[in-house]
C-alpha cells in the first residue's frame, strides 16, 4: 500500500467508503485468494474499479444479505479470503443470524465491512443510519470489531483484518472530506489502542468519526485548564484492557461514540472497568437509546450532542 | 416383470437398511432428550444414495480435497447424516451412542467436525443452500471437479433465505450444485398445507432457473437415474423428492407426532422387528 502525504489527502477527501475500494484493489494484488462480495452496492462502496479490474475476485449477490453471508462462508470454508460489504444496517442486522452461525459458531474467517455506519446517512432516515451494529455484533463470540478513525486507518484496519485469522467487522463512519487523524504512516495493531494526546485529568475514549471530535474537545478543555488524554480505541472487541486500567488514574473517563450508548464502545469499557477495584466515574456520550427525527449528518450530530462544543458542555457538567 | 437389481442398487439398499438401524440405535440411546426421528427417516434413501454411491469420497480420508461436499441444511435430520457417516466409516458405532450426550461431537444438529466428515454446522433453517453456493463457486474457481449436494426440507422452504439462494445459483451457472428437497409434506407442528403451503415446488424451482425433477425420494433407482441423466445439464439441479415422514415404521409413517419424539425401548423393539421383517433390502 502506497502510504504517502498525497494519498492520505486523497483518501481523506473521498472518505472511508471510497477508500475501501482503493484498499481492496491494492490487497487483490498481493492476496491471490481474495474475494470481495457485495449486495448491489459496488459504487457506494467504491468498488466499481475493483469490479472491473478483478471480475474473477468479485461477486455481486444482489440485494440479498443473508445469502451473501452464507456464500461468503462457503467460500471461506474452501480457504478463500473473503471481504463482504454493504451498508452497515444490512451488513450486520439483516443477516445477523447468518453471522452468528457462520462467523461466530462455525468460525469462518470473513471480514465484513459496514459502510456509512453511524449517522452519516441521516437524511435517508434511521433505516440507513446504524447505531446498533457494535452492540449486536459484540454479543457474538469470536468477532473482532474495528472502527477506524480516518481514511488511512480504514486502509490499515482492512489490511490487518484481511490478514488476520479471525472473523471481523469494520465499521466505517464519517462521510467524504473525512478529517485526517494520521498524516503519515504509523503502526496499527488490532486490539491495541492509540493515545493521540496525553493528559492527566480526563481520559476520552473514542472511535471512528468521534476521534477527530474528541481531539477538538481536548483542545477546548485545555483552554479551560483541563488536561485530557485522547485514546483512539479503534478496536472495540477485543477491548484494550491495559488502556482502561491506565485511564483509571484520571478523574473522569469519557466514552464518545456515534452509536447507541447501550452496547457500544462505552459499554465495552464499562464492562471491564467495573471489574477494577478503583476506577473513576464514566460519562457515556453517544446516542441516548433513541431514534430521533432525521436530517443531515451535521444536524444529527448536533441533535445527539456529538459536536465538540456539546461534548465539552457535557464533560464540564460531569467534571 | 421385476427389474433385476444391480449390485449397486443392492449395496445402497443395504446401506439404507444400516442407516435406519443406526438411527434407531441413536434415537433409543438419546432417551428422554428426544430425537428428530421423522425427518431423518424421510431422507434415508437420499443420504444412502449419496454416501453409498453417488458422491466421490475417500473412505480413509474425510478431508480429501477433491471429495464431493455435502450439506445437511435441514440439520435436525442429523440422525440420518451421522448414521450414514458411520456406514462410510468416519464415525464409529461407539461414537454414535454419544448422540446428544454431554460434550458429544454429535449434537441434535450437526457441528462442524472435519475429522468426522461434517463440513458445516447447521440447524438454523434456510442457511445451507447459501453455503452450498459458496462451495460450488469455490470448486469452479479452484478448477476442481467436486460437486456439492445440499438437502433442504419442504418446511425449510418457508424461509426467505432459501429463495435468495435459489435465485442466485442459476445466476452463477452452478451446474455442480444439487439441491434435494425432502418433500415429506410436514413441518414441526403440522402439515405444510396447515402451516404454510409450499405446493408446486417443481414449478417454483424451475421458474428460478433450476433443472428440476420430481421423483419418489425413497426410490433409489429413480434417484440414481436422475443423477446420471442430468450430469451434463448446464444448470444447478433441484430434486423435489416426494418422501414419507417417518418412513420405514408403521407407527411413525406420516405421523407427525414423530417429528421430534422419544423412542422408547418398546417402540425400538417394534421398529427393529419391522425393519427385519420388511427387510428394506
Amino acid at each position: 500500500m502506497n502510504i504517502n502525504e498525497r494519498n492520505i489527502k486523497i483518501w481523506s477527501t473521498i472518505g472511508a467508503r471510497a477508500t475501501l475500494g482503493i484498499a481492496a484493489l491494492e490487497l487483490a494484488k498481493e492476496i491471490d485468494n481474495l474475494m470481495v462480495l457485495t449486495c448491489d452496492v459496488s459504487t457506494s462502496a467504491g468498488l466499481d474499479r475493483f469490479r472491473k479490474t478483478y471480475p474473477e475476485k468479485y461477486l455481486d449477490l444482489g440485494i440479498a444479505e443473508q445469502n451473501m453471508i452464507g456464500v461468503a462462508a462457503g467460500l471461506a470454508s474452501e480457504n478463500f479470503n473473503v471481504i463482504t460489504t454493504t451498508f452497515a444496517p444490512f451488513q450486520t442486522m439483516r443477516c445477523c443470524e447468518q453471522i452468528k452461525v457462520n462467523l461466530g459458531y462455525m468460525e469462518q474467517k470473513i471480514c465484513m465491512v459496514g459502510i456509512a455506519s453511524g449517522l452519516a446517512l441521516g437524511t435517508l432516515g434511521y433505516t440507513h443510519c446504524c447505531i446498533e451494529d457494535v452492540g449486536v455484533l459484540r454479543s457474538i463470540p469470536g468477532i473482532t470489531i474495528i472502527s477506524p478513525a480516518d481514511s488511512l486507518e480504514t486502509v490499515k484496519a482492512l489490511e490487518a483484518a484481511v490478514k488476520s485469522e479471525t472473523p471481523s467487522y469494520l465499521r466505517l463512519t464519517g462521510s467524504s472530506n473525512n478529517p485526517i487523524i494520521y498524516n503519515k504512516n504509523y503502526e496499527f495493531k488490532i486490539g491495541k489502542s492509540i493515545t493521540l494526546r496525553e493528559g492527566k485529568d480526563i481520559t476520552i475514549f473514542c472511535a471512528g468519526a468521534m476521534v477527530h471530535k474528541s481531539l477538538e474537545v481536548a483542545k477546548i478543555l485545555e483552554s479551560k485548564n483541563i488536561s485530557s488524554k485522547v485514546v483512539n480505541m479503534h478496536t472495540i472487541k477485543p477491548i484494550d484492557k491495559m488502556a482502561i486500567e491506565e485511564a483509571c488514574n484520571s478523574k473522569l473517563i469519557v466514552s464518545v461514540e456515534e452509536h447507541n450508548i447501550i452496547g457500544g464502545l462505552g459499554s465495552a469499557i464499562a464492562e471491564y472497568k467495573s471489574s477494577l477495584t478503583k476506577s473513576p466515574k464514566q460519562l457515556f456520550l453517544g446516542i441516548k437509546d433513541t431514534y430521533s427525527k432525521g436530517g443531515n449528518y451535521k444536524f444529527l450530530q448536533e441533535k445527539h450532542r456529538l459536536t465538540s462544543n456539546k461534548i465539552v458542555e457535557d464533560i464540564l457538567n460531569s467534571y | 416383470m421385476k427389474i433385476k437389481e444391480t449390485d449397486q442398487i443392492k449395496n445402497i439398499k443395504n446401506f439404507a437398511f444400516q442407516v435406519r438401524k443406526n438411527i434407531l440405535e441413536m434415537a433409543v440411546s438419546a432417551g428422554s432428550s428426544s430425537a428428530h426421528f421423522g425427518g431423518a427417516l424421510s431422507i434415508t434413501e437420499i443420504v444412502s444414495t449419496l454416501f453409498g454411491c453417488q458422491m466421490k469420497i475417500d473412505k480413509k480420508n474425510p478431508q480429501w480435497e477433491d471429495r464431493d461436499r455435502f450439506i445437511l441444511s435441514k440439520g435436525h435430520a442429523c440422525l440420518a447424516y451421522y448414521a450414514a457417516l458411520c456406514e462410510v466409516g468416519y464415525i464409529s458405532k461407539e461414537e454414535l451412542k454419544t448422540f446428544e450426550k454431554n460434550d458429544t461431537n454429535l449434537l441434535g444438529h450437526p457441528v462442524i467436525n472435519r475429522n468426522l466428515g461434517i463440513d458445516f454446522s447447521n440447524g438454523s433453517l434456510g442457511m445451507g443452500l447459501s453455503l452450498g453456493i459458496g462451495v460450488a463457486i469455490s470448486s469452479k474457481k479452484k478448477k476442481k471437479k467436486f460437486k456439492v449436494y445440499v438437502i433442504i426440507g419442504d418446511g425449510e422452504c418457508n424461509e426467505g433465505s432459501i429463495w435468495e439462494a435459489a435465485m442466485a445459483a442459476p445466476n452463477f451457472k452452478l451446474n455442480n450444485l444439487y439441491v434435494i428437497i425432502d418433500k415429506n409434506n410436514f413441518q414441526q407442528t403440522g402439515s405444510n398445507k396447515e402451516i404454510m403451503n409450499v405446493e408446486n415446488l417443481k414449478d417454483k424451482w424451475s421458474s428460478f432457473g433450476w433443472h428440476t425433477t420430481e421423483l419418489d425420494g425413497h426410490n433409489i433407482q429413480d434417484l440414481q437415474k436422475f443423477f446420471k441423466e442430468s450430469k451434463n445439464i448446464d444448470k444447478p439441479k433441484a430434486i423435489i423428492a416426494n418422501t414419507v415422514k417417518g418412513k420405514g415404521f408403521s407407527f411413525s409413517e406420516n405421523n407427525n407426532d414423530w417429528h421430534h419424539s422419544i423412542l422408547s425401548k418398546s417402540f425400538h423393539e417394534k421398529a427393529i422387528n419391522e425393519l427385519k421383517k420388511n427387510n428394506f433390502k
